[in-house]
């Protein structure tokens, strides 16, 4: 097995041992990337230039990673504690400021922006050992589904199918994890951003429930609905990547002060008598059907349906309870309602970027601040952050927004309330991750209702404030990989571990398992 | 499909959004948003009652998982900023604006 296929825990048992140093775990990952990636996104890149290639990364950090390997390895030299992420390379989604490099948010607007601080995150990641390799590609301020509204091109590819999108908005950090050039990568999610890219490349992707991660330092999409968290290859790696940077921050008024379990000892613990429910409200797609007017239902996929029945199975096999029937009746308005919020979030915290204090201030002539404000936002923006803006500042207009965005947040509270009565008689709810696998690039770009609809089973969690987890579960007739999601109750990460980790090793054997990317050397 | 957002209410949105749009921007933004709407229109369908509460947003924050707001005590900015590596035009630590345009009222 070569480095860059080991698991994040063996990388940090093995450089804690001596077997390994830090500096060949990262030349070995850092060749790996220049073997796969290509060249990385660029303001006014083409986007049809190496279309074999993952492209994930908007800045390589290989200064700072080789200098924090050195400090792992001379801290291990002089028998000190490295930490509990010693020497595992890691990438950043480029929506986190890290100190003195360039956070982008993929957008021109952010183009010239040197970070003066680090995000939380990223510091305890930092501070337990942990090497920044770079900063991966993004959906535009995260506003996307598949990465292509990146400014920063070639946006990523898919690693199973390089036709195909990674998935977004935390598409740099799926394709890097998938195409071993990191085993853990740090996404955000506010209606899926990292469950949905981690399904479309057959990744781990964990949203922990909402303040049990400080969103310090995490370019803010909606205040609300954001969350920070971990995309890996297995569930211990993302396990360890929680229980390192969850936890109370006095700069994040919104992180908790309760516990953090150690969360890499329960994983251990069975599933025997955990109640799992299956809903048939997460197990048909809706769609807006604009000719009709209204919402319709479909039947899911076959391939989508089965793995929700064959991973029910399995745990069931383990000792899970399943129950069938439990009633999420709200689902379905979960899209609608996350139109609304999550647009004047926002257009609000979009409000700050005006070309006067950091970012993109216009060149061309201007009369007035005013102007400047117009043109410095027309330049810096691309399409999707001025859709979500205008959307954001019509529904709460003050003649809408008790119509629109009072509506709903209360919404919100009865989705909310869906999972408060199933938590009663559940302890996790198993449902598909999205509708399909990864789908064409260009396919349903530009179509905002479509895009956003992918993300129809996953947004709930994110009203809800809910940690849920995405699980790479097989792969389909064309070699893209398939998923599973479940849902907890607040701060019952361990129970995803558990089940998750149930799962993976109930699931280790599946020929599926041994398959790689088509952009490994010796892929499919 | 009927357009509750019209040229006229679109124009109004981008002015108060500090936007500059050019016409086939214009054209696609004002498409998609009424398409939205046609979704966001949905909601109306729910029953909602009278007295159900708003959220702000999912995990309720209490004293027993929050630590509340902090004491209204100054605490400098740790590291101090640079402004020089970040804002655009800056001069004795300054940051350097167009004049504000005055409107009558």
């Amino acid at each position: 097995m070569s480095i860059v296929e080991l698991t994040a825990l063996e990388i940090v048992s093995r450089v804690k041992n001596k077997q390994i140093s830090a500096q060949d775990v990262l030349e070995a990952h850092i060749n790996q990337i220049e073997a796969v990636d290509g060249v990385s996104g660029t303001i006014g890149g083409d986007n049809n230039f190496e279309k074999d290639k993952v492209h994930s990364f908007i800045t390589k950090t290989y200064d700072l990673a080789k200098h924090q390997a050195s400090q792992v390895d001379q801290k291990i030299a002089a028998g000190l504690d490295p930490g509990p992420m010693a020497g595992v390379p890691v990438t950043i989604k480029d929506i986190f400021c890290l100190i003195n490099t360039p956070t982008t948010a993929a957008s021109r607007m952010l183009a010239n922006f040197i970070a003066p601080y680090t995000a939380t995150s990223i510091q305890r990641w930092i501070d337990a050992g942990a090497l920044i390799i770079g900063k991966v590609n993004l959906d535009e301020f995260v506003f996307g589904s598949s990465n292509e509204s990146s400014a920063y091109l070639p946006h990523p590819r898919n690693p199973w199918d390089t036709s195909k999108v990674p998935g977004g908005s935390s598409g740099g950090a799926a394709s890097a994890v998938a195409a071993f050039e990191s085993p853990i990568s740090l996404g955000s999610d506010t209606s899926g951003s990292i469950r949905l890219p981690a399904a479309y490349c057959g990744t781990v992707g964990l949203k922990p429930t909402y303040g049990r991660v400080s969103r310090y330092g995490l370019i803010a999409f909606g205040s609300s609905l954001d969350n920070v968290g971990p995309l890996s290859r297995n569930v211990p790696d993302a396990a360890l990547a929680l229980s390192v940077m969850a936890g109370k921050d006095d700069l994040d008024s919104t992180s908790v002060t309760l516990p953090v379990p150690d969360y890499l000892k329960v994983i251990e613990k069975d599933i025997r008598g955990l109640r799992i429910g299956l809903s048939a409200d997460y197990l048909r797609i809706s769609v807006y059907d604009q000719t009709k007017g209204q919402t319709i239902f479909h039947d899911l996929p076959e391939k989508v349906k089965n793995e929700v029945y064959r991973t029910a199975e399995i745990l069931a096999n383990q000792g899970a309870e399943i129950i069938e029937n439990v009633s999420m009746p709200r689902t379905k308005y979960g899209i609608p309602a996350y139109f609304v919020i999550s647009r004047v979030e926002a257009a609000s915290n979009l409000h700050r970027f005006d070309g006067v204090k950091y970012g993109h201030r216009t060149s061309s002539t201007y009369h007035g601040l005013t102007e400047m404000y117009q043109q410095s936002r027309a330049e810096g923006f691309g399409l999707q952050p001025k859709l979500r803006i205008l959307m954001g500042m019509y529904v709460s207009a003050a003649q809408y927004s008790a119509r629109f965005y009072e509506r709903a947040l209360k919404i919100r509270t009865q989705i909310r309330q869906d999972f408060d009565v199933a938590f009663e008689k559940i302890d996790l709810l198993l449902t598909p991750s999205t509708p399909a696998p990864a789908f064409e690039i260009g396919g349903v770009f530009g179509d905002s209702i479509m895009m956003q609809y992918a993300d129809q089973f996953l947004v709930p969690a994110n009203h809800a404030g809910l940690p849920a987890i995405s699980l790479p579960s097989g792969l389909d007739e064309e070699g893209l990989p398939l998923s599973i999601h479940m849902i907890a109750n607040d701060f019952r990460e361990d129970l995803l571990f558990r089940a998750g980790y149930t799962f993976e090793r109930s699931t280790a054997n599946e020929a599926w398992r041994s398959k790689k990317p088509v952009v490994m050397k010796g892929g499919k | 499909m009927k357009e509750e957002i019209n040229s006229q209410v679109f124009d109004h949105l981008v002015s108060l959004a500090a936007l500059k749009l050019t016409s086939q921007e214009a054209e696609y933004l004002r498409g998609q948003m009424n398409q939205q709407l046609q979704v966001i229109h949905e909601m109306e369908q729910i029953p909602i009652e009278e007295e159900l509460e708003i959220s702000s947003h999912g995990v309720a924050l209490t004293p027993a998982n929050s630590s509340g707001l902090r004491e209204d005590e100054i605490d400098p900015l740790k590291p101090k900023l640079n402004l020089e590596k970040i804002a655009p035009d800056v001069k004795d630590n300054f940051i350097i604006v167009p004049e504000i345009p005055h409107h009558k009222i």
